[in-house]
């Protein structure tokens, strides 16, 4: 039996996120599946679907990591084009969301524009896009424009792209295509016309693609900087966040939403959703040593000292994971690890930090990677499961979660099976989808600048 | 039955290839832009057990005029991006191939190549592409890198003429092509080992970099997706002329052709046997696909394609004109030709029905019971390929090989 919504309490929004290249996916358990399948991803958004999920989620990366001047080669690895993907699981789900990244610096406005209307238009008003930014020369040796952008350029760029985006977008209006057959005009004059002429796309010309769905497709952002928060503050309709711990998960959801009104925005038009992980047992005692044996899964030996190793710059493939940190420092000047946006700055300062905390626990080099890598955020029997995640998003933590499974595909089965109905039944997760599109799943304005009929009329589950 | 089966495949394109194709009778104009309608048409077609459907595309609107732009509101405008459509499909069908047409002027090669791979991985080894170059100067300013030629009148006229002065843009779709090839081809099938003694999720040695470096860009690679289904999904061009015959000697594994009787055709797989030599390639150990195109108006009633077309001619206000032979008749007549024709050395046809759904209905229905009565078409799949479909080898990665050379 679920509820009605409760009376002042705010509704939890859910994600879930199929993990490209990452060390929490414990690919060594014997239920693991393909990283790749598309029967992989079929399971696990028709779970999210199921459990009434706002959407499905996925990362993105241009290029396989390097760890010591060769392929990276203890984590996962490999990954489907996001548009794509999502267009495909498109035609297996109905209500779902369906959310991609994509890199502002290595495509162009256009075609970016174009994919996304296209994907909100195969969906019926389902997608969204995690505009990042994060970029290097390393990524840019796989494209034409190549090359680094600066912290604020990348900034910059990704601001006007997205306006770009937006006027595309707008370039049609809601009532552009007639299609009248009996008086022969299919469109109206001057559909998708657009020039946009800034510092970094001086463009012009006709949209191929009639305006989506939803107007504009959901925004997300997940950059953590100052100019990161600002964008998403300004621009964002989703932000993602890597603080799932309350504190620090409380200071930014007040830092972020205390910047909305600058931009003329109230706190409800942008939702906070940190990374979680869980891990759901008959007891509480049982998840606990479920949830430390996945961990230990997730930081093997090899993968202790490869973590290490990108924070020294050095080989340590001498060093014993379960002995202590090495006392030499690391090298500043080397970067052993690339393709990885942590790692750049700081790294003797995070050395000394650890080597502290180490001494102080006593751990061991693998013990220390493990616990700075953070554990499992939700951990217990299915009523401790749902009464954290609503404690967080009452007491201001967050408005929901995007739920990282450590198994593939069937890492949220347990979630959807125990937990999901618990949050209904408390008032505070749908117990079923009230609306079609994304925009509605959030509780977001449809950017539409007229009202037409309903998009979806001719969609229904095909 | 001496020679072996024709191939057949369907050129989509919005309500059907006349301009006024959708105000027939059938037509759902309001629905283009609609997964539903494209997923009645993709399964229409694979009831007819054909080999593949192909999705036209542009990062330009459509215009009546080849090399440039109109204002016209009376005829379809508007497209979707043709992989994602083609990948909204794939988990609705089984065994029909999906060749999306992309660019390779404007597009990065890397999302190109990762895109056809992820669509290869989602169809379970059904993928195809019609790498396309941008003919139309005015493209070129929805991207704002670059200018490419401006094609005049007088050009236009010529598909000779055409392919000389568009050159270049052929030249760097050979570097676009290697470059996808290489990136399916830089996971080695068994890179994946999940070997959990030392750690490791893939063979590193078996994931290469691919460092191509050319003319007018480079990628390093590799992939960011395993090697897909087929090893190389189908990739396919449309040619007219001499210079898209060469690009497709040196990249494709189909080329369309537009011959105007069997003489033609005879005439025009001679000129692309003379590419090929010239290129050296070896066409026993890489084969290349002729199919010839037609564009197609068909009922079981004769003379009622011929009224239903003159018809549309008069909504459109000119006669229907292209650069493929328009046939119009019962699906009988237009097997007698596809049998004709094929004896001048083609393996198939991409037929380009006039409108839509009717002339794919009249296709699946109609031509295939017709050629399977004679023999000239698979009566079930047999194969749950693209290559599997057009009997072509599933090729092992180039990295792979080198390494077996190297021992
Ligand atoms: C939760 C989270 C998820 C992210 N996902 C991606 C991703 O999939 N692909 C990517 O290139 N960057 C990703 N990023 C990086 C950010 O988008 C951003 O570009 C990066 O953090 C640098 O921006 P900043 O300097 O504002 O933090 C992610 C960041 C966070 C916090």
């Amino acid at each position: 039996m679920s509820g009605p919504p409760a009376a002042g309490r705010k509704q939890v929004h859910l994600a879930a996120q199929l993990p490209g290249i990452h060390n929490v996916t414990v690919w060594s358990d014997p239920r693991a599946r393909s990283q790749i399948a598309f029967d992989s991803f079929l399971h696990l958004a028709q779970t999210a679907e199921r459990g009434r999920f706002d959407f499905f989620f996925l990362a993105e990366g241009l290029r396989l990591r390097e760890h010591k001047g060769q392929l990276y080669d203890l984590d996962v690895v490999g990954r489907p084009d996001n548009l794509t993907q999502l267009s495909a699981l498109a035609a297996v789900t109905t209500r779902l969301g369906l959310a991609a990244t994509v890199n502002a610096t290595f495509n162009e406005p256009y075609e970016v524009a174009r994919r996304l209307a296209t994907l909100d238009h195969l969906s019926a008003g389902r997608t969204a896009w995690n505009v990042v930014t994060s970029s290097d020369a390393f990524t840019g040796e796989n494209f034409r424009r190549g090359g680094f952008l600066a912290e604020a350029d990348r900034y910059a760029r990704a601001a006007e792209f997205l306006a770009t985006a937006r006027e595309l977008w707008d370039s049609w209006a809601d009532g552009d295509v007639r299609a009248d057959a009996v008086a022969g005009a299919y469109l109206r004059p001057g559909a998708g016309r657009f020039a946009h002429r800034g510092r970094h796309f001086d463009i012009s010309g006709r949209f191929t693609t009639p305006r989506p769905p939803q107007g504009h497709p959901v925004i997300i952002q997940a950059g953590d900087s100052d100019t990161g928060r600002e964008f998403a503050a300004a621009e964002a309709d989703v932000v993602f966040s890597k603080y799932n711990r309350l504190d620090q998960a409380r200071s930014f959801y007040r830092d972020v939403k205390g910047r909305l009104a600058r931009h003329g925005r109230t706190p409800d038009r942008l939702k906070i959703l940190p990374t979680a992980t869980v891990v759901v047992a008959d007891s509480d005692a049982e998840a606990a040593a479920y949830a430390d044996e996945i961990t230990r899964a997730q930081v093997s030996p090899q993968t202790a000292i490869a973590h290490l190793e990108a924070v020294w710059g050095r080989d340590l493939s001498g060093y014993d994971p379960d002995g202590p940190l090495p006392d030499i420092d690391p090298d500043p000047d080397s970067l052993t690890l690339k393709g990885h946006s942590l790692f750049r700055r700081g790294r003797a300062e995070t050395a000394r930090r650890w080597r502290a905390l180490a001494e102080r626990r006593g751990l061991s080099i693998r013990e220390l990677v493990i616990e700075i890598s953070g554990g499992q955020t939700f951990v217990g029997a299915p009523r401790t499961v749902a009464d954290a995640i609503d404690h967080f998003v009452q007491t201001g933590g967050a408005d929901g979660f995007v739920l990282v499974p450590h198994l593939t595909p069937t890492g949220l089965d347990d979630f959807v099976a125990r937990v999901v109905p618990l949050l209904q039944e408390e008032g505070v997760f749908r117990p079923d989808y009230t609306s079609r599109t994304l925009r509605d799943h959030l509780g977001l304005p449809h950017d539409r600048g007229e009202d037409t009929a309903d998009p979806a009329a001719e969609e229904e589950a095909s | 039955m001496t020679a072996s089966p024709l191939h057949l495949a369907v050129a989509l394109d919005g309500a059907g290839w006349h301009p006024a194709a959708w105000r027939a009778e059938d037509a759902r104009p309001g629905a283009l832009f609609t997964a539903q309608y494209w997923a009645d048409l993709v399964t229409e077609a694979e009831h007819g057990m054909l080999d593949f459907v192909t999705f036209e595309d542009a990062l330009g609107i459509q215009s009546a005029a080849f090399h440039r732009p109109d204002d016209r509101t009376d005829q379809v405008r508007g497209s979707l991006d043709a992989v994602l459509l083609a990948a909204r499909m794939a988990p609705l069908t089984t065994h029909i191939g999906l060749v999306p047409t992309a660019n390779v002027t404007h597009t990065e090669p890397f999302h190109v190549a990762t895109g056809i791979a992820t669509l290869d991985h989602a169809s379970k080894g059904r993928a195809g592409w019609r790498p396309q170059i941008a003919a139309r100067a005015a493209d070129a300013t929805h991207f704002g890198r670059r200018t490419t030629p401006q094609l005049t009148d007088d050009d236009v006229r010529d598909p000779e003429r055409i392919g000389r002065r568009l050159r270049p843009l052929f030249d760097e779709a050979t570097d676009v092509v290697e470059v996808a090839r290489r990136l399916w081809d830089s996971w080695e099938d068994d890179a994946e080992i999940r070997d959990a003694a030392t750690g490791r999720f893939i063979d590193r040695g078996k994931v290469h970099h691919i460092d191509f470096a050319g003319a007018h860009f480079g990628v390093r690679g590799p992939s960011i997706i395993p090697r897909p289904p087929q090893g190389q999904p189908l990739v396919t061009s449309l040619a007219h002329a001499m210079v898209p015959y060469e690009f497709a000697t040196r990249s494709c594994d189909v080329v369309y052709v537009t011959p105007h009787d069997r003489a033609g055709a005879a005439a025009i797989v001679a000129q692309v046997d003379e590419a090929a030599g010239r290129s050296g390639r070896d066409m026993r150990a890489w084969p290349l696909l002729r199919f010839a195109e037609l564009l197609v108006f068909l009922d079981a009633e004769p003379r009622a394609a011929t009224h239903r077309k003159t018809h549309l001619d008069s909504l459109d206000g000119a006669e229907l004109t292209s650069d493929a032979e328009v046939f119009t008749g019962t699906p009988g007549e237009l097997a007698d030709l596809l049998l004709d024709w094929r004896e001048a050395g083609l393996d198939g046809f991409r037929i380009r029905p006039g409108t839509l759904p009717h002339d794919l209905v009249q296709i699946t229905r109609g031509l295939v019971p017709e050629l399977q009565r004679r023999g000239a078409f698979r009566t079930a799949y047999d194969a749950t390929t693209l290559r599997g479909h057009l009997c072509l080898a599933r090729p092992n990665s180039r990295y792979s090989q080198e390494r077996q050379t190297r021992k």
